[in-house]
Parts: C-alpha cells; structure tokens; sequence
C-alpha cells in the first residue's frame, strides 16, 4: 500500500478538480437528454461520485479527515436516495406503465 | 508510472461515464456505470483513501448498483424502448452542459491552485482514523444519518408496496 | 354654599345616569320624579349660591375640582367660577330646567321613550351647567358641545320620522359650522394670551395695545379676530344669521325641548358667552358693529318671516331668532347688562308661550297648525290667560318683563345710532304683531279643526298648567329686577352684573341719557306696540281673516317672501348643498371609483394578465425545468467569475 500511497505524490491539485468538473458536466448532460427516469437517476450518481472524489482530493490536500468523513455521509444519503428514488419510479411504473419523464407532465398551469 | 496512472484511469472514468449517458439500453448505462464507479474505487486507492474504496466498492457497485439492475429488470426495461429525445434538445442539453463545465473550470482557473496534491499523513484514509473522527467530531451527525436510512427503508417500503385494488 | 357648587351639575348627571341605565326598570312615574328631583336639587343649591354670592362682598370665586389637562405650559383645570352672572345662569338653567321637567310628564305621559326622554333632558341640563360654570374656555366647550348633542338627540327624537331626523342632522351640522369658528378662536386666546382661564385672559386684555398684535398677512387685530370667530361659534349655537335656519326646524323636537333648549337656555348660550368674554369684545369695535348688524338683521328678518307662518311652533321659533337677534343689538351697542336682562325675561315669557303652545297641541291631538285652531279660549282657560300673558310680555307692554329689557336695549341702542333705533322699533312692532296674530287665530274666533279633534278638546293636567302659572307670575313680575332709574328703580340687575361687565365699562364711557329722551323713547315703543296690537286686532278679530293654506295661493311678493322664509334654506341648498353635493358626486364617481378604485383594480388585474403569460413557462416538462435550473446555475457560476463569490474570498 505504502508504494501505491507515494505514487500519486505529485498529481496537481487543478487536475482533480478538472477531472470532477468533466465527470459532473458528464451527469448534468445525462440528466438534459435522457427521458428514462431510471438513466438520469444514474446520472445523478455520477455526479453525486464527481463531487466525492473532490472531497477526497481536498481531504488530502488539505490533510484534514473530515472530508473523507463527508464521503462517507454522501454515500449513506445516496443508498437512502436510491432506495426511496427507486420506490418512486416503481410506484409511477405501476401507473403509467412507463418510466419516461415526458409522461409526467401533470404539474402546469 | 505513478502520475499516468492517475491520467489513464481518470481517462477511463471519463469514457465510461460518457457511455453511461449514451447508451440506449438502460442495462447497458447500468453496466458502464459500474465500471465507472470502479475506477473510482482506484481514484480513492490512490489518494490512500482505503476506507472510501472499499466503501464505494460494497456500497456503491454492490448494494445500489444491483438495485439499478432490480429496478430495470422488474419493471421490464432491458430493451431499446426508451424513445429517444428530438435532436435538438440532446444538442441543446450537450451544449449546456458544456457550458456549464466552462464555466465551473473557468471559474476553479481564478483560484489558481495548481500545487500538487501531497500526503502528509498516510493514515489519514484509514478505517481508524476515519472512525475515531466520525465518533468524536462527527457523532450526531453520524447518528442522524442512521435515522435518515431507516425512514427511507421505511419510505421505500411503503412507497413499492402494492396498493390494495378497490379501495 | 358656593363650594357645594360641583353638586349642581352633579345632580342632573345622576339623574341621567339612573334614567339612562335602568330605564326599562323604573315605573314611568319614578322616572318623572328622578329627572325633575335632580333639577330642583340643583335649583335648591343654586339658590344657595345665589343667596350667599350676593351678600359676599368678593364677587367672583372660583372653585377648582382637578387638573385636567397637564401638558408642558399647558394648563387647563376642571374649575368652576361662580360670579353674578354664572349664577344668574344657574338660576335660570335650574329653575326653568325644573319647571320643564314638570311640565314634561304630563306632556310625555304617553311617549314611549318617556324615561329616555327624562334621561336625554337631564344630560341637558348637566351639559348646560357645565357651559355656564366653567372658569375656561375648554369647560365651557365641553358644555358648549353637549348641549349641541342633547339638541341633536332630542330635535330627532322622533327620529322614526325621517323629516325629524333630517332636522336634527341640520341642526347638528350648523352647530358644528359654528363650533369650529368657537374653536379656533380657544386656539387663538391659547396662543395668544398662553391660558383658556377666564380670570388670566380678561385682566391681560384690558392691558393690551391691539396695534401690535396683527395676525400675519392680514390687517386684522388679534382680537378682532378671536371676537370675531367668538361670534361666529354664537352664531351658530344662538341661531343668528347666516346659521339661523336650524332653529325653526329644531322645532319638530318635542314642545317641551323647544321651551328648554331651543328658547329658554341653550339658544342663549352664546349670548352668555359674549356676555361673559365682554371684555374682548369691548376691545374690539368692529366686531361689536358686526354683532350689532347681525343681530338687528337676524331680529328684523325673523320677525317678517314669523308674520306668515302658521305653524304655531314655527311662529314662536322664528319669535325666538329674532328676540336673540334683539339681545346681540344690545350686546353689539355694548349694553350687556340690557342684553342679559332680556335673556332672562326672555327665558321666562318664551318658555311660557312655548309651554302654552305645547298645552295647544296637546289638546289638539297634536295639530300644530293654527288654520285648524280657533276659539281656545273657553276650552283652555288656563293656557290662554297665561299665554296671554306671555304674549303681551314679549309684545313689550309696561309692566310686563319683556317691555323692561327691550327697552333698555333700545335705548342703549338710539344712543349708539339713530337709525338702528328705527328699524328695532318696527321690528318691535312686527313682533307684537304676529304674536298677537297666533294668539287670536289660536284662542279667539270659531273652531276650525274636525270634530273628532273638537270633542277631545280639554284643559291639560295640573302637571302642565302649574308651570305655565309659575312661568306666568315670573313672565309679569321678571321686568321688576331691572325697573330704569327713569321710572324711579334701582335696576338691582345692573348693580349686581356690576362686577362682570366693569372692566368693559371702565374702557368705554356710556353717555348718560337725559330722562325726557328716555321717556320719549319709551312712549315711542309702546304706541308702536298698540299700533301693531290694534292693526291686528281688526284684521283677525274683526275681519276674522284666516290665512289661507296651500302653495297655488296667490300672494304678494313680500308676503310670499316671508312666507318661503325669503328662500334661505333654497338659497343654501342651491349655494351650498348643492355643488358640495355635486363635488362628492364627482369625487365618487371619477376620484373614487375610475381613479382609486381603478388603481386597485387594476394592479389587481395587472397581476392576474401577467400571471396568465408567465404561467405559460410552467410547461409541466422536467426536462424543461432543468434546462431552467442548469442555465440558472451557470448564470451563478458567470456572475461569481465576473464579480467574485463571498466564499472565493
């Protein structure tokens, strides 16, 4: 473990944040074109995971563990999100027997 | 070796995530968005963070992934139905998004913070000093989560229950 | 006695608390006894006060019940003065007050709102002491402002009859023309003379030099003007000219409320108001011209309206508005004294002649108009012979009241200005002449009502007659307190005012009057009396003329004149009425309606339209909302980059 540790010694920190900017910008064009409830569902966990990584990295950076302890509470809140979410969707399958957001056009004028 | 390593798998995050939100078959997106948590999991080895890897490895790919596959299985989606949106709004959605990744790296740019991350302390990821910060900084707010997770089992359960027909 | 003073009106307010509380308990009779007790009590305490102030040698006293009004160099205490001519008042007040009251159970016994009735009079009563005892001009105004309600509540109180409740608005609504001008004149004598209080204000007056003090802007003296708007509050409360044409109208009140307010006492109140601030007005030489044109005016178009009218309380209350108009004469030629005697003999023989006209109508059924009326005399024995009397007393004949009073103002009057001497002797005459015309059209000649009204014909209970008798013998012997030194009196009256009206005394010098003018001016008034008694005796009695009824009449100019009351209430109606009618049209229909009401509206339809355009970007799409919400986002994330996030900092 030690040897992995030292090997990541020297990535800037500009290119973490980079790299969690492309994967969010990634789930937000996921939630723009997709219709599946249960596609931008997923999306939303990238992005969800994007910003975990962040943490991480600043965690890190910054030498400083609760980061890493927000990590840790993001992913209790996206299992209990997944979880009610998905009940969501299971429900509104059930009537209207589709999963697709452009049915769900109820709440206008 | 250590500095491409970082690139190749945050190259491969990228390609899988794209896959996740192109792919037409739902199980499909559910796959690759598992191959792309798992090279999360090797972002988190590589930050020493071993405890958010194996987390995110039984949490993430395990539990909530499998609960994708359940979901898209039962309901009966494994199959290219989903009727894709017009042109024009997947142009639309990519060009904000776009916009929106400009725009948040534009804005991280004026922070000017390019010193490379380093580790001080190498046990900062570990499971025992993780867990002696959650029970001490972070104890109420470790146990309202707990209280979180059983109002939504209680939430989901209710939710996916089967209404009783002829109320 | 005199600091027993608080009791007087103390009396009457508990009379109309008990009667106003607990009314609809009480049996009518202890109601009658509670409201008329009250008054004689404080009669009895006047009485006392009276007794004890004129064998006192200080004149004047002044008794304080509380600070009232504390507020910086503000001072106004809840004081009462007691001096000659507040308890000349009192005795007045109480006393008729008291007879009234009597009189009122026999005249109300049938009224359903008898113990209000009883409950409304006392207030009266209470309010009037108040006005004449307060040692400033605040109490005084508080008085001032209650009688104006007691009038408002018992003009209207019949006020199912909704010509009687339009009556009572009028009459309110002219009293508050002239309270305004009472008012404003009280602000004036604060700031200038920084005290209300009767005994700061008048010595500072006598030692004031008019010719430095000018309101800005205008040429007027400052007390000019505070007498001037003095005058216009009496105007309005004593029903002088412009604001005289509520008091006819006041008349559809009960009769005994016209006797006690609307002849005897309230009406007067602004005679003693100026009676009492003498000495601002002495200061003042054009206001006193003005009160004297006014008030012969008011005497001389009153009387000439009186001469048509057949309505029996409307005779007597144009009488009234005019022997006011005769009492401002004598206080704008500055005989105060004589203006105060004629307030009390006044008070006397128009209670009396208003009591027996209210003992007509009561005989009659409640028939006041005297075309119907006729040949009384046998049926109401007792009412004729003391209406009788109090017509010959307002007429002026010797040795009755009313000659001695009058008199004195005349003369007074011939000293100021030949001309005004004139025109008050034949305003003289006019009135002996339509008192003399109601009285033989009411008692002599035939009956001329129906016979159901002929056969219900009858003398009024004691109740009735016995205040009409007392009124009667105070009516013939009330001149006696003030017999001219020419007819070797002493005029104890004028002695005993003395001590109030010197200080106007003292800046103005009367010429005394030799005393074959003074005959001469006498014989003068009572051949032009006999004239006018003469006149009508041959054109009622003889001729048995009855003036006409209907409005196709075809008259002379002047009689139709005086018979429309020469169009005044038009006149208002057409000057007043109407464009204030028309400017609140206008205000309601275009203020109020297009414009106010237009704003409302309209930022509320503003609102609904806008809505209705923007309610369009709610497209139900979710997709639609997070295009939304990520170019929000961005919109964030631009501005931040541009103008810096607190959290950058």
């Amino acid at each position: 473990m030690q040897t992995v540790t030292q090997t990541i010694q020297s990535v800037p920190l500009n290119h973490y944040i980079l790299f969690s900017a492309i994967i969010f910008a990634i789930g937000v064009i996921g939630v723009l074109i997709r219709r599946n409830a249960i596609v931008i569902f997923m999306s939303v966990e990238l992005m969800l995971n994007a910003v975990n990584v962040l943490l991480a990295a600043f965690s890190v950076y910054h030498n400083d563990a609760s980061g890493q302890v927000f990590v840790f509470f993001i992913m209790a809140l996206a299992a209990a999100e997944v979880a009610v979410g998905l009940a969501i969707i299971v429900m509104i399958y059930r009537n209207t027997h589709s999963t697709d957001i452009n049915v769900l056009n109820k709440l206008k004028w | 070796m250590s500095i491409p390593l970082f690139y190749f798998v945050a190259f491969l995050s990228i390609f899988f995530a794209l896959m996740v939100i192109f792919a037409k078959n739902p199980i499909h997106s559910v796959l690759y968005l598992i191959i792309t948590f798992f090279t999360f999991t090797i972002h988190y080895v590589l930050l020493n963070a071993q405890f958010l890897a194996i987390v995110n490895f039984i949490v993430y790919m395990g539990a909530i992934m499998v609960l994708f596959l359940f979901v898209l299985m039962l309901l009966n989606l494994n199959k290219d139905t989903e009727p894709m949106k017009s042109n024009f709004v997947k142009i639309a959605g990519v060009i904000a998004g776009m916009c929106f990744l400009v725009t948040l790296v534009g804005s991280v740019k004026t922070l000017h913070i390019s010193e490379p991350v380093l580790l001080i302390n190498p046990g900062l990821g570990l499971v025992k000093n993780l867990g002696q910060v959650l029970f001490s900084k972070f104890l109420l707010p470790f146990e309202i989560s707990s209280i979180l997770l059983l109002s939504a089992m209680v939430g989901a359960v209710l939710l996916a229950k089967k209404e009783p027909k002829n109320i | 006695m005199i600091n027993l003073v608080w009791l007087v009106p103390l009396f009457p307010l508990i009379g109309f608390l008990i009667n106003g509380l607990v009314r609809n308990v009480l049996p009518k009779g202890l109601v009658g006894f509670i409201g008329s007790f009250s008054v004689l009590l404080s009669f009895c305490v006047s009485v006392g006060i009276f007794v004890e102030l004129n064998n006192s040698d200080v004149k004047s006293f002044i008794i304080p019940l509380f600070d009232w009004i504390q507020v910086g160099s503000l001072s106004i205490p809840f004081s009462f003065q007691v001096d000659p001519l507040s308890s000349l008042m009192l005795l007045i007040v109480t006393g008729i007050g008291f007879l009234i009251h009597v009189y009122s159970i026999g005249y109300m016994h049938s009224d359903a709102g008898f113990a209000k009735f009883f409950s409304y009079l006392n207030l009266f009563v209470f309010f009037m002491l108040l006005l004449v005892l307060g040692s400033n001009y605040v109490v005084m105004f508080i008085g001032w402002e209650g009688v104006g309600l007691c009038s408002y509540l018992l003009i209207g109180f019949w006020f199912t009859n909704s010509s009687y409740a339009s009556a009572a608005k009028k009459a309110f609504v002219m009293n508050r023309i002239g309270d305004l001008g009472f008012l404003i004149a009280v602000f004036l004598i604060y700031s200038t003379f920084g005290s209300v209080e009767f005994s700061n204000i008048f010595p500072q007056a006598a030692n004031f030099t008019d010719a430095y003090l000018r309101l800005p802007g205008m040429k007027l003296g400052i007390l000019t003007a505070i007498t001037l708007l003095l005058f216009v509050g009496a105007t309005g409360k004593s029903a002088q000219i412009p604001l005289f044409t509520w008091l006819p109208d006041a008349m559809a009140g009960p009769t005994p409320v016209s006797a006690l307010i609307h002849a005897a006492t309230m009406v007067t109140a602004g005679i003693y108001m100026i009676a009492r601030s003498n000495v601002l007005f002495t200061l003042a030489p054009l206001t006193l011209d003005v009160v004297a044109i006014i008030g012969l005016a008011t005497a001389i178009l009153a009387a000439t309206i009186a001469l048509t009218q057949t309505d029996i309380k409307k005779v007597l209350a144009y009488s009234t508005v005019s022997q006011l108009g005769y009492m401002f004469l004598g206080l704008g030629v500055g005989a105060y004294t004589g203006a105060f005697f004629h307030l009390i003999t006044h008070a006397f023989f128009k209670a009396l002649l208003f009591l027996g006209a209210g003992s007509v109508i009561h005989a009659m059924s409640n028939e006041q108009d005297m075309r119907s009326m006729g040949g009384l005399k046998k049926k109401l024995p007792i009412t004729f012979l003391t209406m009788l009397v109090g017509t010959i007393a307002i007429a002026g004949l010797p040795p009755f009241s009313g000659f001695f009073s009058k008199d004195e103002i005349l003369a007074h009057v011939y000293e100021h200005n030949k001309v005004l001497w004139a025109i008050g002797v034949i305003g003289a005459m006019f009135t002996a002449f339509y008192m003399l015309r109601m009285l033989f059209l009411t008692f002599y000649g035939n009956f001329r009502g129906t016979i159901e009204q002929e056969s219900h014909l009858h003398e009024s209970p004691k109740s009735m007659t016995i205040p009409l008798i007392v009124l009667a013998i105070l009516s013939i012997i009330g001149g006696f307190i003030g017999i001219p030194e020419v007819l070797g009196g002493k005029h104890w009256l004028a002695e005993f005012l003395t001590p109030v009206f010197s200080p106007s005394y003292a800046i103005t010098t009367t010429p005394v009057m030799d005393h074959a003018t003074e005959y001469t001016l006498m014989v003068v008034s009572i051949v032009g009396v006999l004239l006018a008694i003469t006149i009508a005796y041959l054109r009622y009695i003889k001729r048995k003329h009855v003036p006409v009824s209907g409005e196709s009449v075809e008259r002379g100019f002047l009689a139709k004149l005086s018979y429309h009351k020469y169009y005044i209430d038009e006149l208002y109606d057409a000057l007043i009425g109407r464009p204030l009618n028309a400017l609140s049209r206008f205000f309601y229909k275009i203020m109020d309606k297009s414009i106010i009401d237009g704003l409302v509206n309209g930022s509320g339809k503003a609102a609904v339209e806008t809505s209705k355009g923007f309610r369009l970007l709610q497209t139900g799409n979710i997709g639609f909302y997070i295009f939304m919400m990520v170019f929000g986002v961005i919109a964030l994330l631009v501005y931040g980059y541009y103008y810096g996030f607190i959290i950058f900092d």
